[in-house]
C-alpha cells in the first residue's frame, strides 16, 4: 500500500484519493497516477469495510443468511434481500402468493426511487452545488417514513422472508404512498430545473468518462451504467420475476456513454419506477402475505442461481447447496464490483476533476464493492 | 430446447467436453488446460458469442477446486455455465482477462480468497485483503480463532 505522496520512473506524481474522501461516498482507496493534472491510471485498493459475508453465509440458516445482505448495498437493501428470497424459493421451488409479489414489486420500485434520490443529491454535491442534496432528501424521507411504518426499518429492511414478506403492509400504506407519488410528481421537473439544464453541470458531465458499449459489456458492467452505453441490461425486462412482466414500463437506454448518458437514465428511470408503483399500489390483490413454510428450510442438493436490478445493476446470488440447513457456498455478483472495473478505463486520459464527476455517476456504494 | 441447439454447436467446435444435467443453464466440464481456446470459442463462434462473464468465482470441495464461470450472449440471450476442477495444492489456470475484461478483478478476488493462480494475469496482485494476510479466508479448511464466530 501507498502511504506518501510519491513519483513514479518518468516523473508522474502518485496521489491517494480517501480511503476518508467525501466524493469516494465510502471507505474506498484510489490511488491515482498523474502527468500534470492528466489521469495516467487509476487504481482501486478495497477492502476497508469487507467483512466476507460470503464466508459468514456458510454458517447461518437459509432464513438467517437474508439479514446480512441488507449490510451489502445498503441502498438496495430490499432488493438484495428480495433476490436472496426468490434464489431460497427456486430451491425449494415454493410458489409466493400473488400478494405477497406484488408488495416485493412496490417496496422494490420504492427502493429504486430513494436510491436514485440519494445518487441525485449526492452526484450534485460531487460537482459542487449544496441544495439539490437537500430536495432530493426532502422526497426520500417520504419513502423512509413509509418504510418505517411496514417494515418497522428505514435502510436495513430486512423485510422479504422466503415465501413472502415479514408481516402485512401497514393500513396507511397505500394513502401514503398514494400523497408520496402527488408530492413526487410536483417536485420531479424541479430535478431538471434545478440541474439538468445547467450549462456548468452540462460541460462537466458531457463527453466525460465515455465508455463505449463494446467496453461496457467487456467489464461486465449492468444497470445504468451499461444502458447509459446503450446496453440493454435491464433484468426486470429480460428476465421477468414476480410481476415485472405483468406490469408497462419502459427501459430506459442512452447511447452516449457518457456522464451525462448515465444521468439521463438514472432520472428517467425514477419516473418508470413512479409508472410501476402507480399501476401497482390500487392493485394490490387480497390473500395470503407469506407461502406457508417449514420452520428450518433445506435447500435440495444443487446450485441456484438469481439474477435481480437493484438500483446499481445486476445482482446474481449463486447458492451452492449439499443438502443442508446452510449454504455450503454462496457467490454474490455485485454490480458496484464490475462496474467500478470500469473506471480507470473510463477516466484515463482525462483531469483529475473529471474523475469525481465520473465516479458519482457510477453510484458506487462501497460495501456493495466490498462485501 | 435453446439448449439442445448450444449443445450441438459446442459438440461440433470442441468434442473434448462433459456435459453436466439438471442446472437451469448448460453446464459443461472442461479441463484446466483446455479452458483458455475453448474460451475463445465461446466467445467469438458463430451462434455462441457469449461476450458478458457475469459471473466468475471458485468453490472449494476439500478435495479439489472448481472454477465456475457464468457466462451470457447480449446478442443471443442464452446463458450458460463453465466449470473447470483444478487441484487443490497447485490451483492454476490460465486467466481469460484478455477476452473478457471484467475477469481482471474478479481473478484478483479468487485470488486472494482460495489461492487460485491465474497464469498470465497482467496484475495479479492482492484486491481486498492486507498483503500480510496469511491463508485464504474462502477455502474450507480456513480457520481464524479471533475474527471468526461460529453459529
Amino acid at each position: 500500500m501507498i502511504e506518501e505522496v510519491a513519483t513514479t520512473a518518468e516523473g508522474d506524481l502518485v496521489i491517494n484519493i480517501g480511503p476518508q474522501h467525501p466524493s469516494t461516498h465510502g471507505v474506498l482507496h484510489l490511488v491515482v497516477t498523474l502527468k500534470g493534472e492528466t489521469i495516467r491510471k487509476v487504481e482501486p485498493h478495497l477492502g476497508y469495510i469487507h467483512r466476507s459475508i460470503e464466508k459468514m453465509c456458510e454458517s447461518l440458516t437459509y432464513r438467517q443468511f437474508i439479514y446480512v445482505t441488507s449490510r451489502m448495498d445498503y441502498l438496495s437493501a430490499h432488493i438484495n434481500n428480495h433476490g436472496c428470497a426468490m434464489c431460497v424459493e427456486k430451491g425449494l421451488q415454493l410458489e409466493v402468493p400473488a400478494r405477497a409479489q406484488v408488495i416485493r414489486v412496490l417496496m422494490d420500485e420504492l427502493t429504486r426511487i430513494a436510491s436514485h434520490e440519494l445518487w441525485w443529491g449526492a452526484l450534485s454535491m460531487d460537482l459542487g452545488a449544496f441544495t439539490p442534496f437537500f430536495h432530493a432528501f426532502r422526497e426520500r424521507e417520504t419513502i423512509n417514513d413509509i418504510m418505517e411504518e411496514t417494515c418497522g426499518a428505514r435502510l436495513t429492511m430486512n423485510y422479504m422472508v422466503p415465501g413472502g414478506v415479514m408481516y402485512d403492509l401497514h393500513p396507511d400504506f397505500q394513502r401514503r404512498v398514494k400523497e408520496f407519488l402527488k408530492l413526487y410528481k410536483l417536485k420531479i421537473g424541479e430535478y431538471d430545473d434545478l440541474i439538468t439544464g445547467n450549462v456548468i453541470f452540462q460541460n462537466r458531465m458531457k463527453s466525460v468518462g465515455i465508455l463505449s458499449k463494446e467496453d461496457a459489456i467487456s467489464y461486465g458492467c449492468s444497470g445504468p451504467v451499461a444502458r447509459g452505453s446503450g446496453v440493454s441490461c435491464d433484468i426486470r425486462k429480460l428476465y421477468p420475476y414476480e410481476v415485472y412482466d405483468k406490469v408497462s414500463f419502459d427501459e430506459v437506454l442512452e447511447t452516449n456513454g457518457d456522464s451525462f448518458s448515465r444521468y439521463l437514465v438514472r432520472l428517467r428511470e425514477m419516473n418508470q419506477s413512479i409508472r410501476i408503483v402507480e399501476q401497482l399500489i390500487d392493485n394490490i390483490p387480497e390473500g395470503e402475505f407469506q407461502a406457508k413454510t417449514k420452520a428450518v428450510l433445506k435447500l435440495p442438493k444443487g446450485e441456484f442461481y438469481t439474477r435481480v436490478e437493484t438500483a446499481r445493476g445486476e445482482l446474481g446470488i449463486y447458492i451452492v447447496s449439499e443438502g443442508g440447513t446452510t449454504p455450503y457456498r454462496i457467490k454474490f455478483r455485485s454490480p458496484g464490483f464490475s462496474n467500478l472495473s470500469a473506471l480507470d478505463h473510463m477516466v484515463r486520459g482525462s483531469k483529475i476533476g473529471d474523475l469525481v464527476a465520473t465516479m458519482g455517476t457510477l453510484d458506487l456504494v462501497i460495501p456493495d464493492i466490498d462485501r | 430446447m435453446q439448449q439442445e441447439a448450444l449443445k450441438a454447436i459446442i459438440m461440433e467446435l470442441f468434442p473434448a467436453i462433459t456435459f453436466e444435467e439438471g442446472g437451469e443453464w448448460l453446464t459443461m466440464q472442461i479441463a484446466p488446460a483446455d479452458w483458455k481456446p475453448f474460451a475463445k470459442i465461446l466467445r467469438n463462434a458463430k451462434g455462441l458469442e457469449c461476450d458478458y462473464l457475469f459471473c466468475l468465482t471458485c468453490i472449494d470441495w476439500k478435495t479439489h477446486l472448481t472454477m465456475v464461470y457464468h457466462l451470457t450472449s447480449t446478442i443471443h440471450r442464452h446463458s450458460l455455465v463453465v466449470k473447470a476442477k483444478l487441484d487443490r495444492n497447485t490451483p492454476e489456470i490460465e486467466t481469460v482477462c484478455d477476452i473478457w475484461r471484467t475477469a481482471e478483478f474478479h481473478e484478483r478476488e479468487v485470488y486472494e480468497l482460495f489461492g487460485v493462480k491465474f497464469l498470465n494475469h497482467p496484475d495479479l496482485r492482492r484486491l481486498i485483503l492486507t498483503d500480510d494476510f496469511e491463508g485464504f479466508p474462502l477455502r474450507k479448511d480456513f480457520e481464524d480463532p479471533v475474527n471468526m464466530i461460529r453459529l
